[in-house]
């Protein structure tokens, strides 16, 4: 009896333009198509699920304003949004903001076709309805009268710029929403974003004074277990954590790594069949910066039990002076059977792992800087 | 007048990169360009009417600060993506 093969296709953003990789033979193969928009930089290339068709590309180069391509297509042709993502005037004494960058999109609910989300740098949370063609400012999120104080300075926290991302919407509730702040926190809205409230109890912030704040934390990544959407993961600049809701305390999973490798890093995902399976990529958190692979030894770790323990997934990764590198949309899974892990590294690489990370392999090379990947079935 | 378009944005223009143009200010120049190649302008200026920072707007032999810039009929306005390193 034949087994239908599972095919999976890489969405992969990178400084200098997008590409699609897509497997063939059981994902034996790769063949890589591209570039997309040769020259910018594309911080997310996401597919909509809802129709398995549409591709949403963020867009911005050195020189031009940000905004947003839609493929319908599969990247033969891009239309560009006739109003991207942008903020209004400024009220009263207060600086204007721009838009530096679309950072991050999220398909809206599956009851909802037409919508999506963008965060951006500075972070900024936007709305599309009509298909990502015409962007307005989610205003509860904008022009809350907190948002100075919950986002920080425009100019603040990460390198290139403050970010809003990690947008997740509850598969139960289109009106349930969760944002991350890179110099913010998390945030939560019941009301479609209407109104927002910081969730970042428990989260360590050792760049602000002792003791417990409401906002102001750094997370890198979260994520929201589709089967099991009261489970959320987040990798933090200051470690790992999970929260189970409704608690509203996020536990520090990260406290049972490894001394030596730590728990700081950028990207996490979960085995979207098993809400307690999760995997980060831990890069070096101490000295002066460096944010990459521990002791030139890369490895994911990969948990099965909620956090209470990790297990080093190193195998088919060099053993030594390999100093990789990945960002907070660098990592994604792809919903096989084994399950299929994937890394997007700043080198240009994507290391692959079929059979649930207990092994990896490089199946792409010599791509620019990646930004983003992401992993959907086949595409035509 | 004349308005030269960098090769970064010729892709709105259909690939012309030297274009007659209308308006008395670079704001009206850029105005004309959007109602025919739409999407264009922002690409150019932020939400806020600001040249974006990596573009160089030249009226004439010099470089226009902001859209209220005049132009003149007789004037080239050259679009530049003022931009070093890789």
């Amino acid at each position: 009896m034949s087994e239908v093969q599972p095919e999976v296709t890489l969405l992969i953003g990178t400084r200098k333009g997008a590409w699609i990789v897509r497997s063939s033979g059981g994902r034996q193969a790769w063949a890589t198509a591209g570039p997309f928009h040769l020259g910018a930089t594309v911080h997310h290339l996401v597919l909509d699920p809802r129709d398995r068709t549409t591709l949403l590309l963020a867009a911005r180069t050195g020189h031009l304003g940000p905004t947003v391509f839609r493929s319908r297509d599969w990247g033969e042709t891009w239309e560009e949004a006739a109003r991207p993502p942008a903020f209004a005037p400024p009220v009263g004494d207060a600086p204007p903001r721009a838009v530096n960058h679309v950072f991050w999109l999220t398909p809206g609910h599956a009851s909802e076709p037409d919508t999506w989300y963008a965060g951006s740098s500075p972070s900024g949370l936007f709305r599309s309805e009509d298909g990502g063609s015409t962007w307005s400012e989610v205003e509860g999120f904008n022009q809350h009268p907190e948002r100075p104080a919950w986002t920080g300075a425009d100019d603040g926290g990460t390198p290139d710029g403050p970010k809003l991302h990690s947008i997740l919407v509850d598969p139960r509730d289109a009106r349930h929403l969760y944002l991350g702040l890179s110099s913010g926190g998390v945030f939560e809205s019941l009301d479609r974003g209407a109104s927002w409230t910081p969730l970042n109890k428990g989260i360590a912030a050792d760049f602000l004074p002792e003791g417990q704040h409401e906002y102001g934390h750094d997370p890198h990544c979260v994520v929201l277990h589709p089967q099991a959407p009261d489970r959320l993961y987040q990798q933090n600049h200051c470690g790992i954590y999970r929260l189970d809701r409704p608690g509203d305390t996020w536990i520090r999973i990260g406290d049972a790594m490894p001394r030596e490798v730590g728990d700081v890093g950028f990207a996490i995902d979960v085995d979207p069949r098993d809400p307690d399976t999760a995997f980060v990529f831990p890069m070096d958190g101490t000295d002066v910066w460096p944010r990459i692979s521990p002791g030139g030894s890369p490895a994911v770790y990969r948990t099965r039990d909620a956090g209470a323990s990790w297990t080093r997934c190193a195998a088919g990764f060099p053993a030594e002076q390999a100093w990789l590198a990945i960002k907070r949309q660098g990592m994604a899974v792809d919903a096989a059977d084994p399950l299929g892990i994937y890394l997007g590294t700043t080198h240009g690489s994507v290391w692959a792992s079929l059979d649930g990370g207990d092994s990896w392999a490089e199946v792409v090379r010599h791509l620019p800087h990646i930004y983003s990947l992401e992993a959907v079935p086949c595409g035509s | 007048m004349r308005v030269l378009i960098p090769t970064l944005l010729d892709r709105y223009t259909e690939g012309e990169r030297e274009l007659q143009g209308a308006g008395g200010t670079v704001g009206e120049v850029l105005a004309d360009l959007e109602a025919r190649f739409p999407g264009i302008r922002f690409r150019l200026v932020d939400e806020h009417d600001r040249i974006r920072k990596h573009i160089h707007v030249f009226v004439g032999r010099e470089l226009a600060p902001d859209l209220a810039s005049p132009v003149r009929a007789e004037d080239t306005v050259k679009i530049v993506g003022a931009l070093s390193g890789g």
